[in-house]
């Protein structure tokens, strides 16, 4: 099947061109010309979207899949006996067996579809975490963590008396390693850590991380909300446990995750929220609850953004991972060493290996002021915590301006970004 | 027409640059703290209440150039202003940046009249107004903490 739906008006995109995506020549421009939304002014200056960690923008493909669900295939699933059931039925399956082989998991039956990453978190804190601490245990997390990856602990240790730690980073924003593995005790019963940080960019070696408490037998849950849109996600190679990230933010609709567990995890753990769809049996009496992964997609679910994230993915791996991931890699160094260049700047987040994400502040302008002035110029970023305060305390910096590229960036709106940042400069001289 | 220009004027990008009143006070009898967890300003503002009027105020904290220019000249402005009238005057303010005040009134209000551009920029519109919770809360209950999420 195509991702290129009828009626797309860019027939020739590099969607087209023939396979063997490492020798090809990555065309931008063409990547560009799938993205509607890219097209457009703002403030009469061409858009230039730099906030992909916050969310991407949709391919015209994806928004072709869900007009075309709602036009012509609507219906709910697992439920009618009629044609269009059965088809929105089969759509909304074909997907789970797609993300499957997006993230190379064993079965289906290990991706459960989630409205995003922090719910993804949320049920494996309710369904797995709470049936399985007890007071004294531990919770391992990073000091990087996301707001999401930190307060589902908490509330899961209020709830059973367990304890949250967080291993720290060091002045690169890497994660201390030594410290990691000192902080892994025979008290630990769950780690969860960030794949790829929203902040500050690093990938975590996560593989190896994931060893680290294998070897103590710990359980690990990796938030790759950032890692899905930059990285290859093979969750036997990295033998994790549970893996979640959101759609949206890989040129899918919003509203869409995807919780991949392990699938002896998942049987052992009970529902995470009741209603139809989960049951095997129901009397007022008692339940029985369906097989895997219908017992966590309580209630009618969110089909056509999943059809919309099948499409995502399509698209995702029509372009490549590789090619996407080396276009990035030259932007962000192009960016990172032009930005360098105006003087003034701190660098938030310089580890080694690193996703596109610029992090930086600039000496004696507030993060916020930088992002209106740069607003006006038609660039967006993002000024702020990035829902991750304690990176932020770690720094002592209050916020920072975050430019983080995708794949359709070109090198001209990393210049653009820079030219920005000499006007707010000159402001602010 | 939202332009840069008209927000950020000469006197806001002094007074971030050199705010007045930027300290705390030791003999202060009233304090808040307040903070806009969404973009992690943070201020404190410290008072010196006597027979209800504000014999001094101060501030610190860390924030835009919006928030910390509007805490400055906030401070010049309700010193030695009784609490009505402070509160009498962020409620003027609230509506110069949020666009409701008539422009004829606009010059009652001195040099917050510059913060009339803020209107165009919605967003922007929490950072001018932070240190006005702050000592609002600080007016009316001691050891207060606002926010303006």
């Amino acid at each position: 099947m195509s991702v290129m739906s009828a009626g797309h008006v860019t027939s020739p995109s590099i969607l087209s061109t023939p396979a063997g995506s490492l020798s090809r020549q990555f065309d931008v421009e063409r990547v560009r010309a799938d993205f509607p939304i890219l097209q457009q002014k703002v403030r009469g200056k061409p858009l230039v979207y730099l906030d992909n960690a916050a969310t991407s923008q949709k391919p015209q493909s994806v928004i072709d899949a869900i007009t075309h669900f709602y036009s012509g295939e609507n219906a709910n699933i697992h439920r009618g006996v009629h044609y269009l059931s059965e088809r929105a039925t089969v759509a909304y399956d074909e997907v789970r067996d797609k993300v499957a082989g997006f993230i190379n998991a064993r079965s289906s039956r290990e991706v459960v579809f989630t409205k995003g990453t922090t719910e993804g978190i949320n049920l494996v804190a309710q369904s797995y975490a709470r049936t399985h601490l007890k007071p004294g245990d531990d919770i391992l997390i990073s000091v990087m963590e996301h707001h999401s990856n930190i307060v589902p602990w908490q509330l899961i240790c209020e709830q059973t008396g367990a304890n949250l730690r967080a291993a720290p980073i060091t002045d690169d924003g890497e994660l201390d390693l030594d410290a990691f593995e000192q902080m892994l005790s025979g008290r630990t019963k769950l780690v969860a850590l960030v794949h790829v940080s929203n902040a500050l960019g690093t990938i975590n070696p996560i593989k190896q991380l994931i060893a680290l408490a294998h070897a103590r037998g710990v359980p690990v849950l990796v938030d790759g909300a950032q890692a899905a849109p930059h990285l290859t996600i093979d969750v036997q190679d990295l033998d994790c446990d549970f893996y979640v990230f959101s759609g949206h933010k890989v040129f899918g609709p919003t509203g869409v995750g995807v919780l991949y567990g392990r699938e002896s995890l998942l049987q052992a753990m009970p529902p995470y929220q009741g209603g139809g769809d989960m049951i095997a049996t129901v009397t007022i009496q008692r339940s029985t609850w369906a097989p895997l992964p219908a017992k966590f997609e309580a209630g009618t679910p969110m089909i056509a953004q999943v059809i919309g994230l099948g499409a995502a993915i399509d698209y995702v791996r029509e372009v490549g991972l590789e090619q996407i991931a080396s276009w990035e890699q030259r932007l962000l160094s192009h960016a990172t060493e032009r930005v360098l260049e105006l003087g003034g700047v701190r660098l938030i987040g310089t580890a080694r290996a690193k996703a596109s994400v610029l992090g930086f502040v600039l000496d004696g302008i507030h993060p916020h002021d930088i992002g209106t002035i740069l607003d006006d110029q038609g660039i967006a970023i993002r000024a702020g915590h990035h829902c991750a305060q304690p990176v932020m305390e770690r720094f002592q910096v209050p916020a920072t301006a975050r430019a983080s590229f995708a794949f359709y960036n070109t090198i001209d709106e990393a210049d653009a970004l820079v030219a920005g940042l000499l006007t707010v400069k000159k402001m602010f001289g | 027409m939202a332009t840069l220009s008209g927000l950020y004027q000469d006197m806001i990008l002094d007074h971030n640059r050199a705010p007045e009143n930027y300290r705390q006070m030791a003999d202060a009898n009233r304090r808040a703290d307040g903070s806009n967890p969404l973009c992690g300003d943070r201020l404190t503002v410290w008072l010196k209440i006597e027979d209800d009027t504000i014999k001094d105020v101060t501030f610190q904290g860390a924030g835009c150039a919006i928030s910390k220019a509007s805490a400055s000249l906030m401070t010049a402005a309700v010193k030695g202003r009784t609490k009505a009238e402070a509160e009498a005057l962020f409620e003027r303010f609230r509506r110069l940046v949020t666009g409701d005040l008539p422009a004829a009134e606009a010059g009652t209000l001195g040099k917050l009249a510059v913060f009339s551009g803020l209107s165009e920029f919605p967003v922007r519109v929490k950072c001018a107004s932070l240190s006005w919770h702050a000592l609002k809360a600080a007016l009316n209950e001691p050891d207060a903490v606002v926010s303006t999420e």
